[in-house]
C-alpha cells in the first residue's frame, strides 16, 4: 500500500488536471486554483520541515566541533536575529495604529533586508560576471568544427550589440551591418533552433507525464521491485 | 469709448438674462447638465456591449465597445475609460480604469450566480461622460472548451502514439533508441566517485515540487542513487525546497531498499538549505570546495545560478553531468559541464536508464510527435514563403488555415 496509494493519488491528480484543461466546467475548471491552493498550504507547513533541518544541521556540526563549524554559529545566530526581529515587528505593527505591515520601511526587518541581505544576494550575483568570462574563454576555443562555428557567431552577436565594430566601419558605409548581422543571428538561426528544443521539451514533458499518470514510471518511488 | 460701454451694459444685460433663466428654468438635474453649459462636453463611448466569454467556467463577461469619437483628437481630452459593473442591479462599481482607445475588457471577477450590467464612461481631467448601462447578463459555464479543439486533437494522436508503442513493446517489439552520451556516462561518473573515495553531489535545481523539471530529477534521482548504493559510494544532496527534500529522502530510501542496501541510507544525504536562490547558491559553492566531490549532477530547473555553480564544479575537477528544460541556461551547461542533457533528454532520462521496453516505448512515442511537428514546419514555412513570393490563393488559404490551427 505504500507504493499503491501515491500511484493512485498521482494517476487520479494527473487525470483531473488533464480533463480540466479541456473541461471548464465545474468540477474540473476550478481545480487548478484547488490544487494551487493546496499546494501552498502544504508548502508552507513543509518550511517548518526545513528549518528544523537547517537547525538540526547546524547544531550537529557545532557538536562535532569541525573546522567549518563556524558556519553554522552564523546560521544559528542569523535565524535567530531574524526570527526574533520579524515577530517583534510583526505584532508591533499588528498592534500599532494605523496598523503597518513587516516589510514597512520603518522597520528593522526591512533595515536588516535592504541593508544586509540583498547587497549579500547581490555581491553572489555579480560573481556571474567572472564565471561568464572564464567559461566563454573555455567555450570560444575554435577546437573543432561546431566550436569554430560557435566563436564565429558569437563574434558577430557580441560585436553587433556594443556600437565600436560598427563605428569602425563608418567610413565605408552608413548601414550598421554588423548590428543587422547579430540581429539577424538572433531572430532565425537561435530562435528556430530555440524553438526546436522547446518542441522537443513539450513532447518529452508529455510522454513523462503519461508515464507517471500510468505508473509506468515508478524510480521516484523506488522502482517496480 | 461709447461703443465700449454699450457693449459692457449689453454684455450685462445678457448676463443677467442668462442668470434669470438659470434661477427660473427649475433645478438641473445632474453634474454634467452643469458641465454642458460652460465647456463643450465630449462625446460618450457608445454602442456597449456584454456578452458571455464562450467556452470558460462562468467566470468571466467580454466588454466592448465603440470609442468616444473625441478620442482620436490631437489634443486628446480623454484620458481614462472607466467600467462600472452592477451585480443583480445593486449600486455600480469602477472595476477598470483603461487607457484611451481601448475597446475592449474581460471581466474575470463574475460568477454563475448573479447578473450584471455594464457602464462605461469616456473620462477627462474634469468630468466623465456615461454610456447607456447595457441589459442584465448572466454568465454561463460550458462543459467542452471548442477553442482547443485541435490541440485536444493533437494531445490524442501524440498520446495515441505512445500508448501504441508501450503496448507495442510490452508484447515483445524491438525498439531501437539512440545513444545519449550524458546517461551513458552516469555509470562511468559514479564508479570514478567511488575508486576515488570521494562523495557524489546531486543538485536537483531550485525549483519545487510543482515543476516538472524537479519531478524529472526525482526519477533520475531514484535510478543513480541505485547504481551509487550497489557501488556503496556516497551522496549528498543540497535542496532548496522543503518539500523536495522530503520527497528525495523518499525516493533515495526506496533505492537503497530496491538494492538491498536499507543499512546504509540516512536522512542526512538530503538537506534542506534555504529557499532563496542566491543563499543557496553560496552554501552550495562552499560545499563543493569543501567537500570536494569527484562527480556533480545539476539536472532540474535552475536559473542564473547554473553558470556558477557549473564553473565551480568544473574549477574542482569534477566530472558534472547537467540537464534542464530551460533554453536559457543549457548554454552556459554546455560550456562548463562535461555532459548535458539537452531539453526532452532531462524527461526521457529515467526511462532511458531503466532500459524498460514499456518505457523505452514511450519515447518512441514522442517520434511519432517529432514527425508531426516537423511536418506542420514544413508545411508553414512553404505556404508561408509561397504566399509571400507569389500570392497563389491556395497557400494563402493553407497559412490561414495553419494559423488558425495553432493559434
Amino acid at each position: 500500500m505504500r507504493r499503491e496509494i501515491p500511484l493512485i493519488i498521482t494517476t487520479v491528480t494527473g487525470l483531473v488536471f488533464a480533463i480540466s484543461y479541456f473541461i471548464p466546467h465545474m468540477p474540473f475548471g476550478n481545480s487548478e486554483n484547488i490544487f494551487g491552493e493546496w499546494i501552498s498550504i502544504v508548502q508552507a507547513f513543509a518550511i517548518w520541515l526545513g528549518v528544523l533541518n537547517l537547525v538540526k544541521v547546524s547544531i550537529d556540526k557545532i557538536l562535532s566541533k569541525k573546522g567549518d563549524a563556524y558556519y553554522s554559529y552564523i546560521v544559528i545566530i542569523s535565524l535567530g536575529i531574524m526570527l526574533i526581529v520579524g515577530f517583534w515587528d510583526g505584532l508591533s505593527g499588528l498592534y500599532a495604529d494605523p496598523p503597518y505591515p513587516v516589510i514597512d520601511d520603518s522597520t528593522s526587518f526591512y533595515w536588516i533586508f535592504k541593508n544586509i541581505y540583498t547587497p549579500l544576494t547581490s555581491t553572489m550575483f555579480a560573481m556571474l560576471a567572472f564565471f561568464v568570462a572564464s567559461a566563454s574563454y573555455r567555450a570560444f576555443r575554435a577546437r573543432n568544427f561546431q566550436a569554430t562555428l560557435l566563436l564565429i557567431a558569437g563574434f558577430f552577436v557580441m560585436g553587433g550589440r556594443v556600437p565600436l565594430f560598427d563605428l569602425m566601419i563608418s567610413g565605408i558605409t552608413d548601414v550598421p551591418v554588423f548590428s543587422h548581422f547579430a540581429d539577424w543571428i538572433m531572430t532565425y538561426p537561435n530562435t528556430a533552433g530555440q524553438r526546436a528544443i522547446m518542441i522537443g521539451i513539450a513532447l518529452g514533458i508529455m510522454s513523462s507525464s503519461l508515464r507517471i499518470i500510468l505508473g509506468i514510471e515508478r524510480s521516484h518511488i523506488g522502482g517496480k521491485s | 469709448m461709447k461703443n465700449s460701454l454699450a457693449d459692457r451694459s449689453s454684455g450685462g444685460i445678457i448676463c443677467a438674462a442668462l442668470i434669470t433663466i438659470f434661477f427660473f428654468s427649475g433645478p438641473l438635474h445632474s453634474q454634467e447638465d452643469l458641465v454642458s453649459l460652460s465647456v463643450k462636453k465630449i462625446a460618450p463611448p457608445s454602442s456597449l456591449l456584454a456578452t458571455d466569454h464562450k467556452y470558460d467556467n462562468g467566470n468571466s463577461i467580454s466588454l466592448s465597445w465603440v470609442p468616444s469619437i473625441d478620442d482620436a483628437l490631437m489634443n486628446n481630452p480623454i484620458v481614462a475609460y472607466k467600467l462600472y459593473r452592477s451585480s443583480n442591479d445593486t449600486e455600480p462599481n469602477l472595476i477598470a480604469e483603461l487607457p484611451p482607445g481601448s475597446s475592449y475588457f474581460l471581466d474575470n471577477g463574475v460568477s454563475t450566480d448573479n447578473s450584471y450590467s455594464y457602464s462605461v464612461s469616456a473620462s477627462t481631467n474634469a468630468y466623465e461622460v456615461l454610456s447607456n448601462r447595457t441589459e442584465s447578463i448572466t454568465p454561463q459555464s460550458e462543459w467542452i472548451n471548442y477553442n482547443k479543439k485541435y490541440l485536444f486533437l493533437m494531445v490524442m494522436i501524440i498520446s495515441g502514439a505512445i500508448m501504441y508503442f508501450i503496448v507495442s513493446a510490452k508484447r515483445g517489439k524491438e525498439l531501437f533508441v539512440r545513444k545519449i552520451a550524458g546517461l551513458e556516462a552516469i555509470d562511468e561518473a559514479v564508479g570514478r566517485a567511488t575508486e576515488m573515495g570521494r562523495p557524489i553531489m546531486y543538485i536537483p535545481g531550485i525549483q519545487d515540487m510543482d515543476d516538472v523539471q524537479t519531478i524529472a530529477s526525482l526519477t533520475i534521482l531514484g535510478r543513480i542513487t541505485r547504481t551509487i548504493a550497489e557501488y556503496d559510494s556516497k551522496i549528498f544532496m543540497p535542496v532548496a525546497r522543503s518539500l523536495v527534500m522530503t520527497a528525495a529522502r523518499e525516493t533515495i530510501k526506496a533505492s537503497y531498499q530496491a538494492a538491498s542496501r536499507p543499512d546504509s541510507y540516512s536522512d542526512d544525504m538530503v538537506n534542506y538549505i534555504t529557499d532563496e536562490q542566491f543563499g543557496y547558491v553560496a552554501h552550495v559553492n562552499g560545499l563543493m570546495v569543501r567537500e570536494k566531490p569527484a562527480t556533480v549532477f545539476l539536472l532540474g530547473a535552475f536559473f542564473a545560478e547554473s553558470l556558477i555553480l557549473a564553473e565551480t564544479g568544473n574549477s574542482i575537477g569534477a566530472i558534472q553531468i547537467a540537464g534542464t528544460a530551460r533554453p536559457a541556461q543549457l548554454p552556459f551547461f554546455i560550456a562548463a559541464c562535461d555532459f548535458t542533457l539537452i531539453g526532452e533528454e532531462l524527461f526521457a532520462a529515467s526511462a532511458y536508464l531503466s532500459g524498460e521496453p514499456m518505457q523505452l516505448g514511450s519515447l518512441k512515442g514522442q517520434d511519432v510527435g517529432k514527425a508531426i511537428a516537423m511536418f506542420f514546419v514544413l508545411l508553414g514555412v512553404l505556404a508561408a514563403t509561397v504566399s509571400a513570393a507569389w500570392d497563389i490563393e491556395l497557400f494563402n488559404n493553407l497559412l490561414d488555415n495553419l494559423n488558425e490551427l495553432f493559434s
